[in-house]
């Protein structure tokens, strides 16, 4: 750029410098207060449950029968349960088992599984993509919740057998009671419902461009099938799976605690979020005087789910308008 | 348009078997020899291999499902593992009823605030009140049935003793307010959201300018050209809705002792009785498919400018 002329230079200069298109995004995304203020929720309770066992102020399953369904005091933060723990930090664990489960749901189920079949589906089509479609139109078939309760019910006795029997063969222990098994049946429930919509977005977007000029220009080139799919078609579709991951995110969790609140979940004395919610509110109207006297205990969990659902809703809304300008 | 349909009415029987044998297959899978959870654990084995022989658990697994398919059409899902000697619809029935019923009130109390509000919201698109209305109505939504409930038990029926606590005592009755508020609510703020969309998407035709612009009433333009054209594309997400709302009423179901279907399918899976866990999922997969079904041939129909391959 050296032998321009000093006009041009000078109109270049009232430009602002020229960005990278994810500094750009950033950029626009941080104007939008809320949205930024929700990011910042958001990484502040992950945050928390990253490092729970460095911020705990007891075990999560420490329990204390001499100071029970106490209120906060200096001592526990958030007060006690029922037995004795404290709320605090059975709270900060049960957000890591949170976000150990929605990260691992997303990457193997939405981003794994779901780009893939989606990249797949939509750049050979064909009886390939007919078959996928099809099953996926079969799994959306079922109301989401009961599908995921159903996997739930028959698959975790299953799968316990199966870790039983890895444990008895190899001679490693604690698979059951370190709460892995909960973190699989938890998984593969929840598949159904993150994978088909990423690779119904994926595909979409394929097949709109497969066909475009420099995708054809490379298969003339003879680039393997492979990489034009994830060098070239691939990162044109990162934008709408940012997206559909943002908004998706706030659901899994969502599933996490409704299926641990009915037990089928993450199994005590593991912490979850559902667990304690499940613990004051659940098992029927014989609840209404737990929940009368100590309503207090369910504070804590239940504002951190709602503002996670709140948050990842106005951060995934914010970036929809900032990353695909033209969808609205 | 017909050749849709017809595709639509050929492929959903299809699409029905295939969801009734995966769900049959996660029968299958269930833990626990049916005819051992019946008999008890003191049964001898010959009595057991008695058992499974009457119920069939002998034949292989393809024929087995023939057998469930057929059934199922006739509404016979198979006899309750848990409930000795009783059918599984004869279970399922009046608990199914006791949810639906619940869910409609649900869906009536959706309907009434969410689509006036988004149409509302949609009126004001510039001013305050609509971005007020949208993020409340976020908040509402991202409100978990597990707050929600519990608060409006401590609030109307603790503290004020308008109503009820818990229990279950017909649709028209003062307990089934809270419950169908508590499922209701998330739905409206759905309605809101994609009425609101809607509604701006059609004040932007150039047919709603006209109408001004020949001196209609705003009433008028406001009924017959926006709102009513506003509705259509809300049909299609009816259904959608009411499966999310049904999934929320399971919840609301247990913390209110409402004995329905939630209640039911739960029992079911710690008692381990799958016949009755799997034809409630089934009956489920099948109402929501026809459902869709009605709702997009109806919207075919309804809306001339739709025209699908």
């Amino acid at each position: 750029m050296t032998s321009t002329t000093p006009t041009t230079i000078s109109t270049v200069k009232e430009l602002p410098p020229a960005r990278g298109h994810w500094r750009n995004v950033w950029a626009r995304f941080r104007k939008r207060r809320l949205a930024f203020v929700s990011l910042m929720i958001i990484t502040f309770i992950y945050l928390l449950g990253i490092f729970a066992p460095v911020i705990q102020t007891h075990d999560y399953q420490e329990t204390n029968l001499r100071e029970t369904q106490q209120g906060p005091s200096f001592d526990h933060w958030f007060g006690t349960d029922r037995a004795g723990r404290d709320l605090y930090t059975r709270v900060v664990w049960g957000i890591q088992t949170t976000v150990i489960i929605t990260i691992t749901s997303f990457v193997t189920g939405s981003l794994f599984l779901g780009v893939t079949v989606g990249l797949v589906a939509g750049y050979f089509r064909g009886w390939i993509d007919a078959v996928i479609m099809r099953i996926g139109e079969v799994v959306s078939a079922f109301p989401d919740i009961l599908l995921i309760i159903l996997l739930a019910a028959t698959l975790r006795p299953r799968i316990v057998d199966l870790a039983r029997n890895i444990e008895d063969s190899t001679g490693i222990n604690g698979l059951v009671s370190s709460g892995i098994v909960d973190y699989v049946v938890i998984g593969i429930a929840l598949l159904p419902l993150s994978w088909f919509g990423m690779m119904r977005l994926v595909r979409g977007q394929v097949l709109v461009l497969r066909d475009a000029e420099y995708v054809q220009a490379a298969r003339a080139m003879g680039t393997s099938t492979p990489r034009i799919l994830f060098r070239h078609i691939l990162p044109n579709v990162v934008s709408p799976i940012i997206v559909s991951v943002s908004f998706g995110i706030g659901a899994i969790a969502l599933s996490e605690v409704v299926l641990s609140f009915f037990g089928l979940g993450v199994q005590p004395p593991r912490p979850s979020l559902g667990v304690m919610i499940g613990e004051v509110t659940a098992r029927g109207g014989a609840s209404v005087s737990v929940l009368r006297d100590h309503p207090e205990q369910l504070l804590a969990p239940i504002i951190v789910v709602w503002m996670l659902i709140f948050c990842w809703n106005i951060v995934g809304d914010a970036l929809n308008d900032v990353l695909n300008p033209r969808a609205r | 348009m017909l050749a849709y349909i017809v595709r639509r009415l050929l492929w959903t029987p299809v699409l029905l078997a295939l969801a009734a044998f995966f769900v049959f297959l996660m029968g299958t899978i269930a833990p626990g020899d049916p005819a051992e959870l019946r008999l008890g654990n003191r049964a001898t084995p010959e009595r057991i291999e008695r058992e499974r022989e009457r119920m069939g658990l002998d034949q292989p697994i393809p024929i087995r499902y023939i057998k469930y398919v057929g059934g199922a059409l006739k509404g016979d899902f198979g006899d309750s593992y848990h409930y000795q000697g009783r059918s599984v619809l004869e279970i399922i029935s009046p608990r199914l009823w006791v949810s639906i019923q619940l869910n409609i009130a649900a869906l009536i109390i959706a309907v009434i605030i969410g689509l006036p509000l988004g149409f509302y919201a949609a009126k004001k698109q510039g001013t305050g009140r609509d971005p007020t209305i949208v993020i409340s109505m976020l908040v509402l939504y991202a409100m978990p049935v597990f707050f929600t409930a519990p608060f409006l038990i401590l609030f109307f029926a603790v503290k004020l003793h308008w109503v009820p606590a818990a229990g279950w005592d017909g649709f028209f009755s003062l307990q089934i307010i809270l419950p169908a508020l508590t499922i209701g609510i998330p739905g409206a703020a759905i309605f809101v959201r994609h009425m609101r969309a809607s509604t701006l998407e059609v004040i932007g035709q150039e047919y709603v300018r006209t109408a001004h612009a020949k001196g209609m009433s705003d009433f008028v333009v406001n009924y017959r050209h926006i709102a009513r054209n506003a509705l259509l594309p809300i049909m299609t997400i009816m259904g959608f809705t009411l499966a999310g709302m049904f999934g929320g009423s399971l919840i609301v179901e247990l913390i209110y002792g409402i004995p329905g279907a939630g209640r039911l399918s739960l029992d079911a899976i710690f008692q381990r009785d799958f016949p009755v866990l799997t034809a409630f999922v089934l009956l489920g997969a099948g109402m929501l498919v026809l459902a869709n079904l009605v709702i997009d041939i109806a919207y075919t129909i309804v809306d001339p400018r739709i025209r699908l391959q």
